[in-house]
């Protein structure tokens, strides 16, 4: 493909995920936030994939599509179950049960996508030297993934419903991984299959322990995770 | 040394710990089916942690004076600093498996476990030393992350093992901290990968550690400034440094007394082991002050946290926690100084410190079982209900405090005398004044628990029984034997501290 439209098509794919990260601040329902997730897994598997087509790797076509089979199959798929098993009610209001939504999040939404505004542009101070390092259209993009990090790390601390939090957990490992297949088209393949598998069994981890939150606290919300203490 | 000797002796430590959990496994399924079926003996166990000391010990007495060992290659690697760690996993590993049967045979009596509870106990124990093994062994440091997380994960169960509130909150709280902590320094890896890359080193070799280490004054310094930073907070939460320490206490004091023993003793160290490592290419690309005003900085933060909750702590497991977190940061403190004296120092006190904490965390599961507390109000006169625990855990406490025989004191005078040398005089003058602190409040609540007349409702006299205190007496006498002298170790340690700059 033409350089002109290997940069158009990277920065598409850049900024579909960027927003994904900014969607996922913005809306309540778990179960809208859920499918952005599976679409910035896509996004993250098209930035793979228009990269490894421009530098005619064909190695990273496969890992592309490993990438968008976990990152927006598989991992969204065991977010969903999680959801669906926790939501009490059934029929069309399913989603507006409270194990559902957000309620009450630690920072209300209208300060949070300032804040996620802040930390884009934190993240574009920071990743100067990453770019003048070496200014390729795809180095001029890092700093979108260092602001999903951000973005993914602030979602993990403001975040109340337990999967909200791992949904802010996938958001960074999303951000880690697109800077990596920004900055060096990604990780040897040995590390990056150790990687995804890890990310997976963490995400299957959370997953039974989500089910035995429920069991024990009766819900999902961490503010009931107050047993242990220094008192 | 001849290749098949050396893929050999980098083999086993993984595997061997791997095969037992793989049997465990099987005989956990067949357990939970209902079948009555026995599985591998609980003596059996030791195989795993055997295998790791004697390939240990093997390598010990030839790569400080041959040089590195590699298998498969070069994915396998063992330099002074591996197989010195690989020699603390194994002994740590070692009594915190013996002590395991009387462990298990207490929560049966008391209910909270049953024969498949026990293989899955045991299953999970051993892939974790599987893990840590390759952590230490891995040349690559992308497998090495890749490690360290799965030492997350397989413990993630051992931290929880009961469905309690208590459980269900510290094993929660244990893997979304240590996760996104570790997701962190793959940042970092990633980072310096991409500074590698630039510097023209091959896409196979960027993350290798040795070609790493032997270019990294080529690397782009902002970039791997940036990379280091990540790195140090992200292994630094998995070695229970702040800011992302706040997993530590919950996660020691849940998870069963030898499984706390090994994650205090061991695994903050193999995590504070990958950090050595990165230290060593940044200091090579960025000059020796920038990691040195990171980890003494990230240091005294740690021993000023730690103290002060060590104050106010009412509860002995956590306790022994905190007490974790003092003596990681003191071992940061001694990485930060550097140098011939504070490196071998600190490596030193890694390995006193394993031991001494593997006796104490062992211990207090006994107290639990015996006294039904985890507060220190509560437990009095341990002494003189049972003689043998109030003695091993009172001087396994002594050793944590650094008071001589125990090699803990030996180190700290090291580190504080390579401090003074090396020019962060200041750092541990302040470092002594903590310490001095947590020396305080370990000190009176441990008296508090060990002397005086027992409470009224703490039930008969009891004798500890052989089994439970061979383990305990064999790692107050290895804590105390490498204080005295080091003997033929003394080359090891120093090999080690040259690896990562400890010259």
């Amino acid at each position: 493909m033409s350089h002109g439209v290997y940069a158009q098509l990277l920065d598409l794919a850049c900024g579909v995920f960027l927003l994904c990260a900014v969607v996922v601040l913005w809306r309540r329902e778990l179960a809208v936030v859920v499918r952005v997730l599976a679409v910035q897994g896509a996004a993250l598997a098209a930035i793979a994939a228009v990269l490894g087509g421009h530098e005619r790797r064909w190695g990273l076509l496969v890992v592309a599509a490993g990438v968008g089979v976990l990152r927006a199959g598989v991992l969204p798929y065991l977010l969903r179950r999680a959801l669906d098993v926790g939501a009490v009610g059934g029929g069309p209001y399913r989603e507006d049960v409270s194990e559902g939504r957000e309620t009450r999040p630690v920072v209300n939404v209208a300060a949070s996508l300032v804040v996620a505004a802040l930390l884009v542009l934190l993240a574009y101070a920071v990743a100067r030297p990453l770019v003048a390092l070496d200014p390729t259209p795809a180095t001029r993009a890092l700093p979108v993934g260092l602001s999903v990090v951000l973005i993914g790390f602030f979602a993990l601390v403001a975040r109340r419903r337990a999967l909200a939090q791992v949904v802010g957990f996938l958001v960074l490992d999303n951000g880690i991984t697109a800077t990596a297949f920004l900055a060096a088209s990604g990780v040897p393949p040995i590390v990056e299959l150790g990687v995804s598998f890890d990310v997976l069994l963490a995400v299957l981890v959370l997953y039974v322990l989500t089910a035995r939150m429920r069991a024990a606290f009766g819900g999902t919300d961490l503010d009931d995770l107050r047993e242990l203490s220094d008192r | 040394m001849n290749p098949a000797a050396s893929a050999l002796l980098l083999t086993a430590p993984p595997a061997v710990p791997l095969a037992a959990a793989a049997l465990h496994a099987v005989a956990w399924r067949r357990a939970a089916r209902g079948a009555r079926v026995p599985g591998p003996a609980q003596w059996a166990g030791l195989l795993g942690p055997a295998a790791i000391v004697g390939c240990a010990a093997a390598l010990a007495s030839y790569v400080p004076g041959h040089g590195p060992v590699t298998a498969y290659g070069r994915l396998l690697r063992a330099d002074g600093l591996s197989v010195w760690m690989l020699l603390v996993t194994g002994a740590v590993a070692l009594l915190a498996l013996a002590a395991s049967p009387g462990y298990l045979a207490g929560e049966r009596a008391a209910g909270h476990t049953d024969a498949a509870g026990t293989h899955r106990y045991y299953t999970l124990v051993h892939a974790f030393l599987a893990a840590m093994c390759v952590a230490l062994l891995a040349a690559n440091l992308g497998v090495v992350w890749v490690a360290i997380e799965a030492t997350t994960i397989v413990t993630a169960f051992l931290v929880g093992h009961r469905t309690t509130r208590a459980s269900v909150e510290a094993a929660w709280k244990y893997v979304v901290i240590c996760s996104a902590g570790i997701a962190l320094a793959f940042l970092g890896t990633v980072l310096i990968y991409y500074a590698a890359r630039q510097a023209g080193i091959s896409e196979a070799s960027a993350l290798d550690w040795p070609t790493l280490a032997a270019h990294a004054g080529r690397l782009d310094p902002a970039v791997t400034r940036l990379g280091t930073a990540l790195v140090v907070l992200g292994f630094g939460a998995k070695a229970g440094l702040v800011p992302l320490h706040a997993w530590l206490p919950d996660a020691h004091s849940q998870a069963p007394a030898p499984v706390s023993a090994l994650m205090s003793g061991v695994l903050l160290a193999v995590s504070f082991t990958a950090l050595l490592r990165y230290k060593a290419v940044a200091d090579t690309a960025l000059g020796a002050g920038y990691t040195r005003g990171l980890l003494a900085t990230v240091a005294l933060v740690t021993l000023a946290l730690s103290a002060v909750l060590l104050l106010a702590q009412r509860d002995y497991k956590r306790m022994l926690a905190y007490s974790s977190m003092e003596h990681m940061s003191v071992i940061a403190l001694g990485a930060a100084i550097g140098g011939p004296v504070a490196m071998p120092a600190a490596l030193l006190h890694v390995a006193g410190h394993g031991l001494a904490k593997t006796v104490a965390f062992c211990s207090a599961g006994h107290i639990l079982r015996l006294r039904e507390t985890t507060r220190v109000g509560r437990v009095r006169g341990l002494l003189a209900q049972s003689p043998a625990l109030g003695a091993v855990f009172g001087l396994a406490v002594v050793a944590l405090l650094g008071l001589p025989p125990f090699s803990l004191f030996a180190s700290e005078v090291g580190i504080v005398r390579g401090g003074f040398t090396g020019g962060l005089g200041w750092a541990v003058s302040l470092a002594l004044a903590l310490v001095l602190f947590a020396f305080a409040a370990l000190g009176y609540r441990t008296g508090r628990m060990v002397l005086g007349p027992p409470v009224a409702a703490a039930g008969p006299p009891q004798a500890l029984g052989v089994t439970s205190a061979v383990p305990l007496v064999a790692g107050l006498l290895a804590c105390a034997a490498l204080g005295t002298a080091l003997g033929p170790l003394s080359h090891l340690l120093t090999a080690a501290a040259t690896t990562v700059g400890g010259r």
